[in-house]
């Protein structure tokens, strides 16, 4: 599938002297608005009285939005990594836009399933393929520190959220006075109809910046001062490549798969259900020691541990490895999960203090993987490989809230009413979950000779520009 | 994120990549808009954010 050509990778070749600070900045340009997506619980009880249904019918425009994420980027993994950021981020942005446009029309017209093709399905496959689509060419960029720099893009993913929150209220009260954004008030549906236009306006902006800005590495370029043999002499580390097609025939593959998967679902269980967790945690017969007001302000704490672990631990991967940081991730989660649930009742900073550094993991899970990934299999098909792995977050997407939600319905009353021992049997399951993936991580070990491309006759570069013709 | 010739961000091309290419240098007002353009909004969720969460600590 060719691409125009100024889109094309060749047209985006940085010459010489290129300063690489300007890749950041493309990457978080995207990764702020496609981070949209963890915002919109800001707009689900309007969109449930709207369309005066269900708030599962309306939960459901995410989880389709996170499917596709997955299943995008893992179908469309290896066009990116042919086609390059540009082409990639224009795309995510086309997709991404259209998915607010159709699901502005369908809030308009008041049919729901628009807005299940336009956010869920369209949108879907835009964030996908924005969130694989600077990956790899900050790894290339940044070949001396790769956790620093996915850590910054991806952090953006998280930072999106925190942008898109507080906006989408101002927006919202800004096109209805009666909404201010307190408990108890809702917008109209056409309010949220034309923040959904809004948003699309912005995004397009920001997101074309960004794929305006990109630019990819010269064959052979590297930093000034950078000697690859350095990173090869760290263990795990290979200067080889081993192409997403017989990566997933590897073992190692399947072992960060279910590392991420874990390690993922781990984390929505604290998530899903963080604001009535807390006052269940602390509450006493009717009432709870936890005002709604403070529950939201750990939700808020969550989202900057969230955003903050992305790249506080990604760049430390840098430093300490990818292994030994996941080891921390898995193992020292496995602690604090068992602290949430037999102490974190007793007292509100231990259990603010141990939910925030666990989400802080999650975060660094996420920002953590494409250096793993590099690590393990070379700079050639990164993007692509990363793609596919994100099939794991699809998965978690679905296991994590069924997992919580399911142990919670055992419980008699609602998230809200509960105390802390009904959370307990799904803590417990999070920490077994979290022990498999420590096991699973343990056993990465270097990729097989037998999975490296041949590197005597081409350089990944050349056999990607053949791959284009 | 200063000059690309003090830090060394330039880097060093390698022998596929020196052929008719001109050397460039990439405008520091350039990269400090682009820094700014992401920096401002999501200096203003961090804000909005903290907002929110020091409610826990207000008592």
């Amino acid at each position: 599938m060719a691409v125009p050509a100024f889109l094309a990778r060749e047209r985006i070749v940085a010459r010489p002297g290129f300063n690489r600070w300007l890749i950041p900045p493309a990457a978080l340009a995207v990764h702020l608005c496609i981070g949209q997506a963890y915002a919109t619980s800001v707009y689900k009880s309007a969109l449930v009285e709207h369309f005066d249904t269900s708030l599962t019918a309306i939960g459901i425009i995410f989880s389709i939005a996170i499917v596709m994420l997955g299943l995008s980027a893992a179908v469309f993994g290896k066009w990116v990594d042919r086609n390059g950021p540009r082409a990639a981020m224009a795309t995510s942005a086309a997709f991404w836009v259209t998915g607010f446009l159709v699901g502005s029309l369908g809030i308009a017209t008041e049919q729901l399933w628009l807005l299940y093709l336009g956010y869920g399905v369209i949108g879907g496959i835009g964030l996908g393929i924005g969130y694989i689509s600077p990956v790899s060419t900050l790894i290339k960029w940044f070949p001396d520190r790769p956790g620093l720099a996915t850590g910054m893009a991806i952090m953006g993913f998280g930072g999106g959220a925190l942008i898109a929150s507080p906006l989408s209220r101002q927006l919202m009260n800004f096109y209805d006075p009666d909404y201010d954004g307190t408990a108890g008030t809702v917008p109209s549906g056409e309010a949220v109809a034309l923040l959904f236009l809004t948003l699309a306006v912005l995004y397009a902006v920001f997101m074309s910046f960004g794929a305006l800005i990109v630019r990819v590495p010269a064959d052979g370029w590297k930093p000034d001062g950078f000697d690859p043999s350095t990173v090869k002499s760290k263990a795990l580390v290979t200067t080889d490549n081993v192409s997403a097609d017989n990566a997933i025939k590897t073992p190692q593959f399947w072992l960060l798969w279910i590392v991420l998967f874990c390690n993922v679902t781990a984390g929505i269980g604290i998530l899903e259900q963080a604001a009535p967790m807390i006052q269940d945690f602390f509450r006493d017969g009717e009432t709870s020691a936890v005002a709604a007001a403070t529950a939201a302000g750990f939700v808020g704490l969550l989202s900057l541990f969230n955003m903050g672990g992305r790249f506080v631990w990604s760049s430390t991967s840098d430093y300490i490895g990818r292994k030994p940081i996941y080891m921390i991730y898995l193992g020292v989660g496995i602690v604090l999960y068992i602290v949430l649930a037999t102490l974190g009742s007793t007292a509100t900073w231990i259990f603010v203090l141990t939910a925030a550094v666990i989400i802080s993991f999650y975060g660094g899970g996420f920002a953590t993987i494409p250096a793993y990934l590099r690590d393990l299999f070379g700079t050639f098909q990164v993007g692509a490989i990363h793609g596919r792995l994100l099939t794991a977050w699809s998965a978690a997407g679905i296991a994590g809230p069924l997992i919580i939600n399911g142990v919670l319905d055992m419980a008699e009353g609602e998230p809200g009413e509960l105390v802390a021992g009904d959370y307990r049997p799904a803590l417990f399951i999070m920490v077994g979950l979290l022990v498999i993936g420590f096991i699973a991580n343990l056993l990465v070990k270097p990729v097989a000779d037998k999975w490296h491309e041949p590197t005597a006759a081409q350089s990944p570069a050349t056999k990607e520009a053949s791959a284009v013709r | 994120m200063s000059s690309s010739a003090s830090t060394g961000n330039a880097g060093t091309a390698g022998p596929a990549s020196t052929g008719n290419q001109q050397p460039t240098h990439t405008p520091m007002g350039l990269i400090a808009f682009a820094w700014t353009l992401v920096g401002v909004p999501l200096a203003y969720g961090l804000y909005q954010t903290v907002k929110t969460a020091s409610s826990l600590f207000g008592g």
